[in-house]
């Protein structure tokens, strides 16, 4: 519904500042900020408005109004495919269609975007550190980017990184946020080092429960005290082989927008745990208490909910590992083929700690299922392949949905799943439609 | 009905103008298709895509300065459930009190971004056809 309108065209070619200044926060170097500021006096902002900006006084110095959130103009994100599809241009929030993520490896240039706020303003990679501290850490350490290459050994893995909100448009009644369809997910190949070494280099005491990120985005109301999301993971977690402390994407640095030059992550949790534009890891005594970590963020009810039901704080449970899910990426929805003609289609399947055991696909919406050929992953917590042939039986709209069972016999559901608050989890079964004529 | 969010208004618009095709190879086409579109009617405002009406000015200059209206654009909620979005970003995100003007962007976010009722799950929409060979 949203996707060809917010597609993406060339604001960034014809005006990179105006693009940089959305996409990057506004302040890029001394003169432009000078000129903006300018501009951006507060009786003009209110003439440009057509009214008076009420309690002005308490706007942040540096924020503007709308007249300059021209957010119906689409724009591209460099280093982006432009079939991806903005949610939202500022705090850049862009997902990938499915037939873009058809690739067994997500190229960088088709991995989905969430930020909570806006990216680092200034980056000065040479000079980046990481800290290890926290109640639970035994000595406090820091290290440069080199020290973290040279001294501890680095690992690849593929690992899946999905939001913790993908799928979210389909809840009723609507849960607020970002409207992801189907598209924030991915799985490239991460290289960095583990967590667990850099941990253990610093010492873990007993009473360790929790590691809580630090990244140095910059909060949306450009107060520069105020951290916008600090997640965690548990130390079992934590300790896993695959998560890592990360520098790349299928061998080259971090795309910006995903946290270069350094962030965590954790395969099959929702990406929010994933810390971008990482500075500070604490050990902690307790489960984390940043950012994002209460309330009903990355939270859902601990007890099903019928839909609409406000849950008390103390009901609510943090996320941790997603549920399965798959998605049919060749061929895109909407494909018209003549009857008789064979249609091969295939997708990747996931299922957060788990792996993926059964595929199905059916076209009959769901009467029957047939199986798929699945594919072992490259390494746990990587999505799997799965293809399957088909034909119809005669002319017709039909739809293609997709199931995935993991190994402990769960499927994906045929309608949306468990209502909660703020609309995670949902792995309601991928469906494209095909006419056979 | 108020349309669902400025992108499906487009895209329906488009349609019955049959001025744009379902493809939108160029760059011209899109925009041709924008402009066209909101010169059709007047009810969405270009720079934020937000609903026009007496109180735009308000909700622009409240609900703009941090993110873009398109965390407005793509959400529906009742009247409370927006009033605890505020309250949310009160207490968490540095908004500030809104004074009289709560009412009057709550009114507007009620009036023209409100839930549909929808079923558990919706039919296939805005399926871009094409040939498979
Ligand atoms: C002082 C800064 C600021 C102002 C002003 C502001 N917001 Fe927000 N708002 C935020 C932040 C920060 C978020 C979280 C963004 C994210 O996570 O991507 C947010 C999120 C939202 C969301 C998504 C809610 C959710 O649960 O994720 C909506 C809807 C929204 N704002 C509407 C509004 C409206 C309506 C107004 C005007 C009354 C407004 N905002 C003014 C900071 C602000």
């Amino acid at each position: 519904m949203m996707k060809k309108k917010k597609g993406i065209h060339a604001l960034y070619a014809e005006d990179p500042i105006e693009a940089d200044r959305r996409l990057w926060g506004r302040v890029s170097h001394a003169e432009s900020r000078r000129g903006f500021l300018k501009r951006s006096a507060i009786a003009t902002m209110g003439m440009a408005l057509g009214g008076n900006i009420v309690f002005a006084h308490h706007m942040p110095a540096g924020l503007i109004p709308a007249s300059l959130a021209h957010s119906i103009q689409p724009f591209e994100i460099p280093g982006k495919d432009p079939g991806l599809v903005v949610l939202n241009d500022r705090p850049l929030n862009v997902e990938t269609p499915a037939h873009l993520l058809d690739e067994p490896i997500t190229p960088a240039d088709k991995l989905f975007i969430r930020n909570n706020g806006l990216p680092p303003a200034s980056l000065n990679v040479d000079q980046w550190t990481l800290s290890i501290d926290g109640e639970s850490v035994q000595k406090p350490k820091t290290y440069t980017l080199a020290e973290l290459k040279s001294r501890f050994k680095s690992y690849t893995y593929q690992l899946t990184l999905e939001c913790g909100g993908n799928g979210r448009s389909e809840f009723n009644p609507p849960a607020q946020g970002n409207q992801w369809t189907v598209g924030a997910v991915g799985c490239p190949a991460w290289t960095g080092v583990r967590l667990k070494d850099v941990l253990q280099d610093a010492g873990i005491r007993p009473d360790a429960v929790y590691i809580g990120y630090y990244g140095k985005d910059v909060h949306l109301s450009g107060d520069p005290e105020k951290v916008v999301i600090s997640r965690g993971v548990p130390m079992a977690k934590a300790l896993e082989e695959e998560s890592l402390i990360a520098w790349a994407i299928n061998g080259e640095d971090l795309p910006l927008m995903n946290g270069y030059p350094l962030r965590l992550v954790f395969g099959g949790w929702p990406a929010s745990t994933s810390g971008k534009w990482l500075y500070k890891i604490s050990i902690r005594n307790k489960v984390h208490d940043g950012p994002k970590m209460e309330g009903d963020s990355y939270r859902v009810p601990c007890e099903p909910v019928a839909p609409g039901t406000q849950v008390p704080d103390e009901n609510m449970c943090i996320i941790e590992s997603m549920p399965v899910k798959s998605l049919i990426t060749y061929p895109r929805s909407g494909a018209r083929l003549s009857q008789g003609k064979k249609l091969d289609i295939r997708g990747h399947a996931w299922a957060g700690d788990l792996a993926v055991k059964d595929m199905h696909y059916s076209i009959d919406f769901g009467i029957t299922w047939q199986p798929c050929t699945l594919e072992k992953p490259a390494n746990r917590l990587a999505w799997q392949q799965w293809k399957a042939q088909l034909t119809f039986p005669r002319k017709g709209y039909y739809e293609v949905w997709a199931k995935a069972t993991d190994s402990e016999g769960k499927a994906q559901p045929m309608i949306v799943p468990g209502w909660n608050p703020k609309g995670y989890l949902n792995n309601a079964c991928h469906r494209i439609a095909v006419m056979v004529v | 009905m108020f349309v669902k969010n400025c992108i499906h208004f487009i895209t329906t618009v488009c349609l019955t103008l049959s001025a744009c095709h379902s493809q939108h190879d160029t760059q011209e086409s899109k925009e041709d298709s924008i402009q066209t579109t909101v010169s059709a009617s007047d009810s969405i405002d270009q720079a934020t895509g937000l609903v026009i009406d007496e109180a735009l000015p308000i909700v622009k200059g409240n609900c703009t300065a941090c993110h873009s209206a398109q965390l407005i654009t793509q959400n529906r909620a009742t009247r409370e459930g927006w009033k605890s979005m505020i309250v949310w970003m009160q207490q968490t995100q540095n908004l500030w009190d809104l004074g009289n003007n709560e009412d009057i962007i709550l009114d507007y976010l009620a009036k023209h971004y409100a839930p549909e009722q929808v079923g558990r799950r919706k039919n296939l929409e805005d399926i871009e056809w094409y040939d498979l060979h």
